[in-house]
């Protein structure tokens, strides 16, 4: 019954935080400066059509009745139209959001298949070289600019050494030969039995998911090693060593065993992070994904795309952290 | 908060030697930057560091040096624009919801981890995006989005003083609610903002560094780190450099913040290590 209750109290916080989001949303394309109705009529409309058009965009009600429909169509899933594209928003983020989700997912995954070695590691070896040398990485990695690491990386590992392939996700020439299944382009390579696509493929998407997974490893390797050394300080700790057990065992099996639920927390809220990095990682990398939907349409002020994408980011981001929460709840023995 | 008596550690020393140096620097730029900013010599436009140009020159021919120590200032004053106007505003927010308690805490709480929910950077970009491109609406953007973890340290620190008995005095005393909140309260939970602030200036750092290189933040010709990178990301496959420079200083600034919280934090806060 408690348990039930908790799992409410998570499920209600979560639409609260989105309902954040809708107003953040909302009141940011109330601020433009450019009043709606006058941008369609243009500034020499009459008095009357000006007060006509204002009735039929629903600017004449109460802020409130505007929000109320402006939440009914984001639930339909209207976002508006793009002015630069012409499409309708939601059209467009269905066409980029695969690139994005790919891009995040791979760079999860190198970050968290090293970062949580690492941190166990550097724990082990409090103090000592290693320790030093993988806080050292950490903390450069919170420091450097996402973009500036995906701009040095090009120019070192695309232009000079040529191991991997330039911008883009695929050569340009494999383009148009890669069906469009799932719009996951290594899937649906993969699919059509193309290697020679599915090879283009990857080799685009290593070295931006390197970067951009450098910078979840710096926050998961850090995580993992403050955990681990909250564990290694425990009474049973001293009591597997006393045991007898060799290092290696306590290590892994005894105190990782307990690390691991705090770890899926922190690996959601790295992929929610990495969603929102690649808003700039996708810039330098010509990566097709919302990322650069988003700045594409920035400059030109084309707010309802700027919006459609920040809310569908905003969305995955507030889902990730659910999504980790309810985990953590069926998987904590202690919550059930 | 106890004054510790430990050593101050090294590498936070480091971290705040750089941070005051760079704050030197920026303030002094006209004296130490050899050329002038905006000073442009087509003549030697492009070339590689060393030489009379020890950073090398940019796509206008100005010397990559003077543009980063001019740049200092921008960046140096966002950061301080952004401190002095989230500081006040998570402090009082945090103060009031710990003192007060009730429902004045649980909304003011509420509406805080909804601000710390959402992703800082993208909503930045949105809200820049509308108020329209440059500094100050820079600084208000990352501002907006910056305010909520200086309201949780803020509230955490004053739930232990809620019940403190020189509270309990100043009340007896007749002080009212919002004095006890301004004179009492808020002086004490200073530190630990102080120390989370510390932490934050480097997301703050590349926050608006991300803006300027997205064409957001400031415009050209201002020697900003993050716009001097998005120029030189049209030149960096021949001239590597002049991308490569403000992205060191930024890591540099930025790291040298991180040490500095990190180490303020270690130091005031012993269960942390």
């Amino acid at each position: 019954m408690k348990a039930a209750s908790h799992t409410a109290r998570i499920l209600i916080s979560a639409v609260l935080t989105l309902l954040g989001l809708l107003l953040a949303t909302f009141l940011i394309a109330r601020v433009v400066p450019i009043d709606p109705a006058l941008a369609i009529l243009g500034d020499r409309a009459s008095a009357s059509s000006y007060e006509q058009t204002r009735k039929e965009l629903g600017l004449d009600r109460p802020l409130y009745v505007q929000f109320g429909r402006y939440v009914a169509s984001v639930a339909r899933g209207d976002f508006g139209r793009s002015a630069l594209t012409k499409n309708p928003v939601a059209q467009d983020i269905g066409r980029f959001f695969p690139a994005t989700i790919e891009l995040a997912t791979g760079a999860t995954l190198i970050g968290a298949l090293l970062g949580v070695p690492a941190g166990l590691y550097a724990a082990a070896r409090r103090g000592k070289v290693t320790d030093h040398v993988m806080r050292a990485l950490g903390l450069f990695g919170y420091s450097v600019p996402v973009f500036w690491l995906g701009m040095m990386a090009l120019v070192l590992f695309y232009a000079d050494l040529g191991w991997v392939a330039g911008p883009g996700r695929i050569d340009t020439a494999l383009e148009d030969f890669v069906p469009h299944v799932t719009g996951f382009i290594m899937i649906d390579a993969a699919l059509s039995g193309d290697g020679e696509a599915f090879r283009s493929a990857l080799s685009h998407l290593v070295l931006p998911a390197l970067v951009l997974g450098y910078f979840s490893f710096a926050y998961i390797s850090r995580m993992t090693r403050s955990f681990m050394l909250q564990e290694l300080g425990q009474e049973y700790i001293v009591a597997a060593r006393a045991k007898g057990l060799g290092e290696r065992r306590v290590l892994w099996v005894h105190a990782f065993r307990n690390v691991r639920l705090p770890l899926i927390t922190v690996i959601a809220l790295a992929y929610a992070g990495l969603l929102e990095g690649s808003v700039l990682t996708e810039t330098v990398f010509s990566w097709p994904g919302i990322g650069q939907y988003i700045t594409n349409s920035l400059l030109s002020i084309d707010m309802n795309a700027v919006l459609g994408g920040t809310l569908v980011i905003g969305v995955m981001f507030i889902a990730v952290n659910l999504i980790a929460d309810l985990l953590y709840r069926v998987l904590d023995p202690r919550a059930r | 908060m106890v004054a510790p008596s430990r050593r101050f550690p090294p590498l936070a020393t480091l971290g705040a030697a750089i941070v005051v140096a760079s704050a030197l620097i920026a303030f002094a730029a006209p004296l130490l930057a050899p050329y002038a900013p905006y000073a442009q010599d087509l003549a030697h436009r492009l070339e590689p560091p060393g030489g009379a140009h020890w950073l090398g020159t940019d796509e206008l021919g100005r010397d990559i040096l003077s543009r980063l120590i001019y740049g200092a200032r921008v960046t140096l004053g966002i950061v301080a624009l952004v401190s002095v106007v989230t500081a006040p505003v998570g402090l009082l927010v945090g103060c009031v919801a710990g003192y007060f308690g009730g429902w004045v805490e649980a909304v003011l709480m509420r509406v805080t981890d909804i601000f710390l929910a959402l992703p800082r950077l993208i909503l930045a970009l949105a809200f820049v995006a509308a108020l329209g491109p440059g500094i100050e609406n820079a600084v208000l953007a990352i501002a907006i989005v910056s305010w909520p973890p200086y309201a949780r340290v803020a509230r955490a620190e004053s739930l232990t003083l809620r019940h403190a008995e020189f509270i309990d005095a100043a009340r007896l005393a007749g002080a009212s609610g919002g004095r006890i909140v301004l004179r009492h309260i808020m002086p004490l939970c200073l530190p630990s903002v102080i120390v989370r602030m510390s932490l934050d200036m480097a997301g703050v750092i590349l926050i608006a560094a991300g803006l300027g290189f997205l064409g957001l933040g400031a415009q050209p010709p201002t020697p900003e780190w993050g716009a001097m990178i998005a120029t030189g990301r049209q030149y960096m496959l021949d001239h590597w450099w002049v991308a490569a420079m403000p992205g060191i200083a930024i890591a540099v600034l930025s790291l040298a913040f991180n040490l500095l919280g990190d180490g303020l934090r270690d130091w005031l806060d012993p269960k942390q290590r």
